[in-house]
């Protein structure tokens, strides 16, 4: 190589190594452990000092629009596939939906064959995010080798027997929802008016005792928690630590004693401080939910109209909602059920006083959960009126508006569908929970990286780290992308022969 | 790490249904770790694109591949999985046939965009912001993936070797198939692992299909009772049994409500919808005009009926627009 030519050569290869040595972006992809898509952007100032850091969700999918022209009576089955990990929170929103859609109640039993697929539902789906999701975070640690940090680390770390358990557990509440319902991924049996199968006398013995085992679990699950996290110096103050903390109004849904209930009730919402700001029926959503949208990131943030979007900040005059198991606990004045009140009760007790602001804290709190819903399938198993055969009424008012709300396991779940005179959509509005934790969710992982990562100093510990601020959200992707793309710059040029432009379209 | 055959999962445009139909593998997941590496798997495990990038071409023995191709980004990492990858695998119905992702085939993309970032009850959008592939802030540089007009199958992108059918796969089926890839004696290119015979033939209620049907109406599911042991067609409910392909045990007949096809055509059907058409349009009892339009009115949406899972992948896969 010539002299000269080399110099240049090295010179290049000089800035190269500098650029790179400067990094001002580091690349979090694909987030891991969690469902759906995202990536998490990091830029750092000249001192490598967070300046920004973006939470983004790179996919959209279009339910909304898709499901025009389409029968209601679909809408539980196509709604289930916006979230394969939570189909039956989309199931039975979309099917109380369709119960407001011809204004028809559902049968006693109908009723209550729903809640137990509920709550067997919100006992797996916690025990996942505990077990497989979230929790090898803590179970294995946050800064284990990436190829540990996993359930089968958690396998390895607590034994084969507890791993059976667990597996073995969820398996079998798994065969009982895919009894109820047909299949466990998207089920069928929800229909306006009530279910379509329920529960044989004879095979009532099985639910039993998966009731009695899954409560014990639970209990298993909660202790194991206690042992692992609460009784670990080092874990209680990476959970209170201020890079994982944030003041925000937290959103659930409440019965008619203002206790946590996953299924039914008001949407109450409480500030910073712990007042209620507000009390709404489904039916008024409209009035104090909305959607704000940002250039970076597919997903739509949601906010409280009530007090207005306010951009990424927290405290009380912020109308950025938090919602999932933290947020419901702060929401609500108890538990419906004696074990997980108990439960609670700790749990404020431990975490300083109710609301509590800790985003990791979102992990207890969502074994707190666990709890409350295994006792309530012992209730409702034990409910003589579990195996009745009056399963549904059949409607027969005319349909046009609809709106149905749940709990799901990452927060509060909105359908809205309207309809023509054959009961065929004519508008759909979804606000899916993990939407509603959209903002919160960004502000998270942006405190956590600037809190963690300084002068350019970053390891994957850390990074899986700043990843821990989202994942203890235990985040739907699928769910939040249910809308279609954001725009395609589309740009069409058409030259002559002499290849000039003629003209140029842009969109 | 082990010498043991290297196995990936991905997602593209798809609700981590068959993620969850591989934790829900239970028990024999223990037999699956035994057997195999997993070597990237999102949902899972946090291993992240550059690992993937950093393998060898054709070091992965098999990719399990779900959900539909809508962005850029998903088309990219399935190409490069593709590379990585002795055999690729379309895992369920949307990397398949599309799936209900694909329904949105039947929209105007630009209607979708105005909806959802304009005029969905709830947006307050006053700037009129849309999601940019392009943010520059302070100069920081936050970019986002392409998306698509249409959605399209896995097989309309890469090089497919096997499809495991299903909305989502059932984990019998995938657990077959992880032993078929292990004991290395292959089935041709492009083969369905799943059984090549009608739903109907594993219905628990096959003995009250009747020989011939008269179907006088088309009953919509809300508001007819449904007897729970009869077949669905004797019924007058419109039930993708007869063309769709067996393999999820009869799932959703045994929750009470009719098949609604997501497994897919067996091998001796070109397209779905249109079997289930002619069939059920043979059997209808009205040859007049004025009686087969009532009749049908039980069926408003027959596109989303009978092509639920298959638009992208059947013979029309789209609406045209303009």
């Amino acid at each position: 190589m010539d002299e000269p030519v080399k110099e240049v050569f090295n010179e290049a290869r000089e800035r190269a190594a500098q650029d790179y040595k400067n990094q001002r972006r580091i690349t979090i992809d694909p987030i891991t452990r969690l469902e759906g898509h995202g990536k998490i952007d990091v830029f750092l100032d000249q001192k490598g000092e967070v300046e920004r850091a973006y939470f983004q969700v790179p996919e959209l999918r279009g339910f909304e629009i898709f499901s025009i022209g389409r029968p209601a009576e679909d809408m539980p089955q196509i709604t289930s596939r916006i979230c394969g990990v939570c189909p039956t929170a989309h199931h039975m929103a979309a099917t109380k939906a369709l119960d407001d859609l011809y204004k028809i109640k559902p049968t006693s039993a109908g009723r209550k064959i729903r809640e137990l697929m509920y709550n067997l539902f919100m006992l797996e789906d916690h025990a996942l995010h505990v077990y497989v999701l979230g929790g090898p975070d803590f179970i294995v640690g946050p800064d284990a080798p990436a190829a540990m940090r996993n359930i089968l680390g958690v396998i390895e770390k607590t034994g084969l027997d507890v791993g059976k358990k667990v597996i073995g557990m969820r398996r079998r509440i798994r065969e009982a929802m895919a009894y109820l319902g047909g299949k466990v991924v998207h089920p069928v049996l929800g229909l306006p008016g009530g279910v379509a199968k329920g529960v044989k006398a004879d095979d009532l013995p099985m639910f039993k005792e998966l009731a009695k085992d899954g409560l014990e679990f639970a209990q298993f699950t909660l202790q194991v928690f206690s042992d692992i996290v609460l009784k670990n110096e080092k874990y209680v103050e990476l959970v209170t630590s201020e890079n994982y903390t944030h003041r925000t109004n937290y959103m659930g849904v409440v019965d008619d004693q203002n206790r946590v209930n996953f299924y039914d009730g008001m949407i109450r919402v409480v500030g910073p401080e712990g007042n209620e700001v507000v009390k709404f029926k489904a039916q008024d959503y409209l009035k104090h939910i909305s959607e704000h949208v940002e250039p970076w990131s597919y997903v739509k943030f949601t906010y409280l109209e009530d007090i207005g979007w306010k951009g990424f900040t927290d405290g009380p005059d912020s109308g950025v909602i938090s919602v999932a198991p933290l947020a419901r606990l702060n929401a609500a004045d108890a538990m419906a059920t004696p074990l997980a009140q108990e439960a609670r009760e700790e749990y404020f007790k431990i975490l300083g006083g109710r609301p509590v602001h800790y985003t990791l804290a979102n992990h207890y709190a969502r074994v707190v959960e666990m709890i409350q819903a295994a006792e309530t399938i012992q209730e409702l198993v034990n409910d003589p009126e579990i195996t009745s055969t009056d399963l549904r009424n059949i409607p027969t008012e005319t349909p046009t508006v609809g709106i149905g709300v749940v709990e799901a396991p990452r927060g509060t779940l909105y359908h809205h569908y309207e309809t023509d005179e054959r009961g065929v959509l004519t508008k759909a509005n979804l606000i899916v929970a993990t939407q509603n934790n959209s903002a919160r969710m960004a502000m998270s992982v942006e405190k956590s990286a600037k809190g963690l990562i300084h002068e350019g100093k970053v390891d994957e510990g850390l990074l899986n780290m700043v990843e821990m601020a989202f994942r203890a959200y235990d985040p739907c992707h699928a769910c939040a992308t249910h809308s279609l793309p954001g725009q395609m710059p589309l740009r069409a040029r058409v030259y002559d022969a002499e290849k000039n432009i003629i003209q140029e379209f842009q969109k | 790490m082990s010498d043991k055959p290297k196995i990936a999962m991905y997602w593209c445009a798809s609700c981590g249904g068959c993620e969850e139909s591989v934790v829900d593998l239970a028990e024999d997941i223990l037999f699956v770790v035994e057997n195999v590496d997993i070597v990237f798997w999102p949902v899972a495990l946090d291993f992240k694109k550059k690992d993937v990038e950093a393998m060898e071409d054709g070091s992965i023995v098999a990719s399990f591949i779900n959900g539909a191709i809508r962005t850029t980004e998903q088309e990219e990492m399935v190409r490069m999985l593709r590379r990585k990858s002795q055999i690729v695998i379309a895992y369920g119905s949307c990397a398949q046939t599309g799936g209900i992702p694909a329904l949105a085939n039947l929209c105007e993309r630009e209607a979708i965009l105005q909806y959802v970032y304009h005029d969905a009850p709830t947006v307050k959008n006053p700037e009129g912001t849309r999601p940019q592939l392009e943010t520059r802030e302070n100069g920081f540089r936050a970019t986002l993936p392409e998306f698509h007009n249409v959605v399209r199958t896995l097989g309309q992108i890469v090089d497919v070797d096997y499809y495991l059918p299903g909305c989502p796969p059932s984990p019998k089926l995938l657990k077959e198939a992880v032993i078929v890839l292990l004991s290395g004696n292959l089935p041709p290119k492009g083969t369905v692992l799943a059984p090549d015979k009608a739903l109907c033939d594993e219905c628990a209620r096959k003995e009250t299909k009747p020989e011939t049907m008269e179907i006088e109406a088309f009953h919509r599911p809300h508001n007819t009772p449904v007897d729970p042991e009869l077949c669905f067609l004797a019924q007058g409910i419109v039930c993708m049994g007869p063309a769709t392909r067996a393999g999820c045990g009869a799932a959703c007949t045994c929750g009470n409500m009719p098949c609604t096809g997501c497994y897919g055509p067996t091998s001796r059907v070109e397209d779905q919808g249109a079997k289930i058409l002619s069939s059920l349009m043979a059997n209808l009892a009205p040859k007049d005009e004025e009686g087969i339009r009532k009749a049908l009115e039980g069926i408003p949406d027959p596109v989303g009926t009978f092509y639920r899972y298959a638009v992208a992948g059947s013979l029309m896969r789209g609406k045209l627009t303009k």
